[in-house]
């Protein structure tokens, strides 16, 4: 166990140094995987809401397929994506492939059926609380779906936070897309899967340390922001 | 303080528009699940002042309101408000109070206004109904409060200022007072008889003779999915005419 101990000196004199190289693995794991939460949030919560409201048939197989997407495995994101986007792929002209895009393209669909298929349970449980009362004061449509979300805009925190730990923690998606490549792709779960590749059990380790550190700053300041936001009484 | 605020039906009354009452139901029909929980009701329900619908609990009242309201669509039959199906327009001049109110994650003013802005209203038009029927409903020291941490009684209030403030020609109210103490049941017992007076028409499901004698003028008794008779309160009291009804009324002397 001589890993942990030396592990743990690591993570802090990494940390104290502010060693450079970290700084930018870590700059780029926040910039892919918040924008990756950003665009599958844009996305995620209308169509999540209005599944939430809208009923047609295939209604809910189209559900039990959302909320299966959401054990989609990372690497066949990766696979997916990587296919689509290598010299041969449809989108093969857009030279995509081994970029911070293409890391970004794979997480979004990682996160996206995650907030999809939270904010549907959601939106569907303050629905039914409030589908007669907002029908009979002629809110419906639109409407109905903005008025809703913003009635369960705090729980919809959780569903962010929940999309971000699922894009901050994968490795299988952007290892496959991004290729790991120093300077350009590398983030700290490759990064440290390249570490214990190499044997270096103890700078994985230490990245790992930090890795969890990062979750926790990027979740605590959800809550404080949460907390102290002035309408939080209203909730 | 009533004297500052505009009264209730400031621009009711000079609806240029001709009223959407009466309404009526000519053999009605809602079944849900093979279960026929209204079953071929016909009534009339006149302009102005109070109807009151009573019955058992499971009686269909709730459903009955709902019915008339358009919230649920009757398996057969058909509502009319004078003559005519209801419309997008007849739906905006109509509004309800729910037995459990549903307020929004607000502040009071704000579920008010919301209300207000839904139907259209704008501007200095939207502020004076607002400031209006904050008076009305006595609001206006807890117009700041978030709505989640109001007393049922207040709840209650708020959602009558929502359903009036729009100043709908009727008003559905589904057991307004249940399990409010007699202080709360007053007050809002008291805002109901200034829109009645204003001219606003209340179809309300009561489980209370007191209020029924109190607020309406007759009486619609629901029994099992049927209307057994719609009298003038005064008549309905005195001399019901079903043997449910009766006991039904026997039921507050013995309790």
């Amino acid at each position: 166990m001589l890993e942990f101990t030396e592990a743990f000196a690591t993570a802090g004199l990494l940390i104290a140094a502010l060693d450079p190289a970290l700084l930018e693995i870590v700059a780029l794991s926040l910039r892919i995987s918040l924008s990756a939460v950003a665009v599958g949030t844009l996305v995620g919560l209308p169509v999540g809401a209005a599944l939430a409201v809208a009923r047609f048939p295939g209604r809910d197989v189209l559900i039990v397929c959302v909320n299966a997407l959401m054990g989609l495995p990372p690497v066949v994101v990766g696979l997916i994506v990587y296919l689509h986007l290598s010299n041969s792929g449809p989108f093969g002209s857009l030279q995509l492939l081994y970029t911070p895009a293409a890391m970004i393209i794979a997480q979004t669909l990682l996160v996206t059926p995650i907030v999809v298929a939270l904010s549907r349970q959601f939106v569907e449980d303050a629905n039914s609380d409030y589908d007669e009362e907002l029908r009979s004061l002629g809110v419906i449509g639109a409407a109905k779906l903005v008025t809703l979300i913003t009635e369960v805009r705090y729980s919809l925190f959780t569903v962010v936070l929940a999309a971000f730990g699922r894009a901050i923690a994968e490795v299988g998606a952007v290892i496959i897309v991004g290729g790991n490549i120093n300077h350009v792709t590398r983030v700290m779960t490759t990064a440290i899967a390249l570490e214990t590749s190499k044997g270096d059990l103890a700078l994985a380790l230490a990245l790992g340390i930090i890795l969890m550190l990062l979750a926790l700053g990027v979740n605590a300041a959800a809550s404080t922001v949460r907390r102290f936001a002035p309408r939080a009484a209203y909730a | 303080m009533h004297d500052l605020v505009l009264p209730f039906n400031g621009e009711l009354t000079a609806r240029p528009d001709p009223s959407i009452l009466p309404l009526e139901i000519e053999s009605l029909v809602y079944e849900k699940k093979g279960v026929r929980i209204i079953d071929e009701v016909s009534l009339r329900v006149g302009p102005a002042g109070c109807t009151a619908i009573m019955g058992y609990n499971g009686a269909g009242k709730s459903v009955l309101l709902r019915l008339l309201h358009g919230l649920i669509t009757p398996t057969a039959g058909a509502v009319r408000w004078s003559g005519n199906l209801a419309t997008a327009d007849i739906a905006r001049r109509q509004s309800m109070v729910f037995q459990s109110p549903v307020l929004l994650r607000r502040s009071v003013e704000a579920n008010v206004r919301f209300a207000l802005a839904k139907r259209g209203f704008k501007g200095r038009q939207l502020r004076a109904r607002l400031e209006a029927i904050l008076g009305e409903a006595n609001l206006v020291a807890l117009r700041h409060r978030p709505a989640a941490v109001l007393s049922g009684g207040e709840r209650q209030r708020v959602a009558l200022a929502r359903a009036l403030a729009i100043e709908p020609e009727v008003v559905f109210l589904d057991e307004p007072t249940a399990s409010l103490d007699p202080h709360a049941t007053g007050a809002i017992e008291r805002i109901l008889q200034r829109a009645i007076a204003a001219g606003c028409k209340l179809v309300m499901v009561t489980q209370s003779v007191g209020q029924a004698e109190r607020m309406a003028r007759d009486v619609v008794f629901v029994h099992k999915g049927r209307i057994t008779e719609h009298t003038g309160t005064d008549e309905f009291v005195r001399a019901p005419r079903s043997e449910a009804a009766r006991a039904f009324i026997e039921g507050r002397l013995f309790e």
